[in-house]
């Protein structure tokens, strides 16, 4: 097989604008299943979520959709909050997070995947922005728009989202819930009501990737089955609770993508993150930057 | 109620529903039959891991597409008799969950869970890159002229089949169960840590179940193809076959073999209902908001009624 410079600069560069997108997809898993250890297979359910009221409004007002999703973002935090409190008091609170939580979860990805074919049908749907159709050229190289706009918003995500969990008092609560909830509770902090304020922030970013995923590729509700696989890998890959680690195994899946369908064919793209996965899983389950 | 005993009497109950069939003229209830039949099996194999060991599967439909997929293999490679093909896809859907099983049992039960999810989605793609097997396409199937035994149409002989299959399915539930296997498997759930410590070879427990419920999850899939007589990636893949698979043990009740019998009869007679009288489309959603409601309020469904009823009685 011939590797021609051009073709692999291309893999190259749509890999690492891929991987901006994959970031911004797992961050939230990250911190729901990384930090505070609720294993959200859903996740992908609230992404494409996010995908469709970024159409609806994009369709009934014409803003922008990664706008409109980050102006949203309250009403999100405010489902994350809903969800987590259910949660809490069904499962975590009685110990039986490890299989009826997993069930739990399981049955509302399917519950909001088949809502969203009733209501909106399997069709299809694409939002169309200024800068959907435009690429930047440079020598032999493709940046297009499509993907760059989406890949800078989420590395600012992903930036903002570190720093606040590094340097302000409510951040650093979060880390310590993800490793002594007992040593929290003993200098008077609510275990509970941080662990639901940072499952919320894991579902706003999960509405803000849904406006990225439909800015990039055409959404229909069984889309969201294929990002399962991918957030889970990228969040293992990276090493659980570290968002520079998400960040790492997030270009690591992106580049592996890109050149899985630049030289054998895009059916082939989504055994890539699930391989990624099993692999990472048995070989080294802690992650490349895992504590 | 000894095991061989118990065999007897499901092996008697077997034959009577299946001579029952002969005095049925609808195909169309054979063939609901049929797939509730289909629930029971892979409701019965998510439970010995599901239930009765508490590590999640999530990739029912990929070890039941396997079983599918055997046989349309052997099918276009051999043309061999039904029941070898059964044979086969049992044994490779039983690898195939020794396999998963092997890598990711040693781990908590969570990476158990997200592995079988990976594990349908790889398969799957597999599958759909697979020309020999018909691809994204999908391959036909072409029933043979005349069938077996005398019997008036095909379906007559998967509707056997899958009795049979049942039967096998509940008697080795039961029977591992009320074994040491079955109570190792309960220690495993109840506290890993402590039965380790107690001298359980956990791994090895836990190995054997995840190849056992494969295996049956397979088998219950090697009837599919000449069932649909055309079968695409999507159609063995369905996300259905995973969400039943763990919704039907969910609402039954968890900790015995009666638990998916009883659920599966139910939320499958209920589907079936469902679909000819609403749509298919409802019929799942049905299944996933019964799947939340039972999980959050009834976490030990069915069986946990009853078995609080009688305590409250006695």
């Amino acid at each position: 097989m011939e590797f021609p410079t051009a073709l692999v600069l291309n893999a190259i560069v749509a890999g690492i604008l891929l991987g901006g997108f994959y970031a911004a997809v797992s961050v939230g898993i990250s911190i729901s299943f990384g930090m505070l250890d609720v294993v959200n297979i859903a996740h992908p359910a609230f992404i494409i979520v996010g995908s469709y009221i970024a159409y609806i409004v994009n369709d009934r007002l014409g803003f922008d959709p990664i706008l409109v999703s980050i102006a949203l973002s309250p009403a999100f935090f405010a489902l994350g909050m809903l969800i987590y409190r259910v949660y809490y008091l069904c499962f975590e609170r009685r110990g039986q997070e490890s299989l009826r939580g997993l069930a739990f979860f399981f049955g509302i990805l399917f519950i909001t995947e088949v809502a969203l074919v009733l209501i909106f049908g399997v069709d299809y749907r694409l939002v169309e922005t200024p800068y959907s159709s435009v690429t930047l050229r440079l020598g032999a190289i493709d940046f297009p728009l499509r993907l760059v706009v989406p890949f800078v918003v989420s590395i600012v995500m992903v930036a903002g989202l570190q720093l606040f969990l590094s340097r302000s008092f409510f951040g650093r609560a979060v880390l310590a819930v993800a490793q002594d909830q007992l040593a929290l509770r003993l200098m008077a902090i609510d275990p509970v009501r941080v662990k639901e304020f940072a499952f919320a922030l894991s579902i706003v970013t999960a509405g803000v990737a849904g406006a990225f995923l439909i800015v990039i590729q055409p959404v229909q509700p069984a889309v969201g089955r294929e990002y399962i696989g991918l957030v889970f890998a990228v969040c293992v890959l990276g090493g659980m609770g570290s968002l520079w680690g998400t960040l790492l195994g997030a270009f690591i899946l992106g580049l592996a993508e890109s050149f899985t369908s630049t030289f054998f064919g895009p059916s082939w793209a989504p055994a890539v993150s699930f391989g990624t996965l099993l692999a990472a899983l048995a070989f080294r389950p802690t992650g490349l930057l895992g504590r | 109620m000894r095991t061989r005993t118990f065999a007897a009497i499901t092996f008697a109950i077997a034959i009577a529903v299946m001579a029952a069939s002969r005095w049925v003229a609808n195909d169309y209830f054979l063939s609901a039959a049929y797939t509730v039949l289909q629930f029971i099996v892979l409701a019965t194999a998510w439970n010995l891991l599901g239930g009765y060991t508490g590590y999640v599967n999530f990739g029912s439909a990929a070890f039941f597409a396997a079983g599918a997929y055997t046989t349309v293999f052997l099918h276009k490679a051999l043309q061999l008799p039904l029941p070898v093909m059964i044979v086969a896809g049992t044994l490779v859907a039983g690898l195939l969950g020794l396999a998963v099983g092997y890598l990711t049992l040693r781990m908590r039960g969570v990476f158990f869970a997200i592995a079988t999810l990976a594990l349908s989605v790889v398969l799957y793609t597999f599958v759909v890159n697979w020309n020999y097997v018909g691809g994204a396409r999908g391959a036909y199937i072409i029933l043979p002229r005349e069938v077996p035994f005398g019997l008036p149409r095909y379906i007559h002989l998967l509707y056997f089949a899958m009795v049979l299959m049942t039967a096998v399915a509940l008697i080795v539930a039961r029977a591992i169960e009320r074994s040491f296997f079955g109570r190792g498997l309960a220690a495993i759930r109840d506290d890993e840590i402590a039965a380790e410590c107690a001298g359980v070879p956990t791994l090895r427990l836990k190995l054997l179940a995840a190849t056992i419920s494969g295996a049956l999850m397979g088998m219950a899939g090697t009837t599919l193809p000449y069932y649909l007589s055309y079968v695409e990636p999507s159609a063995a893949f369905n996300l259905s076959y995973a969400v039943n698979s763990i919704a039907m043990p969910l609402i039954g009740g968890m900790t015995s073999w009666l638990g998916p019998l009883i659920g599966a009869v139910l939320l499958g007679t209920v589907q079936q209902v469902v679909q000819v009288t609403v749509s298919s489309a409802w019929n799942l959603l049905i299944v996933g908001v019964l799947l939340v409601v039972f999980v959050t309020l009834a976490p030990n469904g069915i069986m946990g009624w009853v078995e609080a009823w009688r305590r409250r009685k006695s």
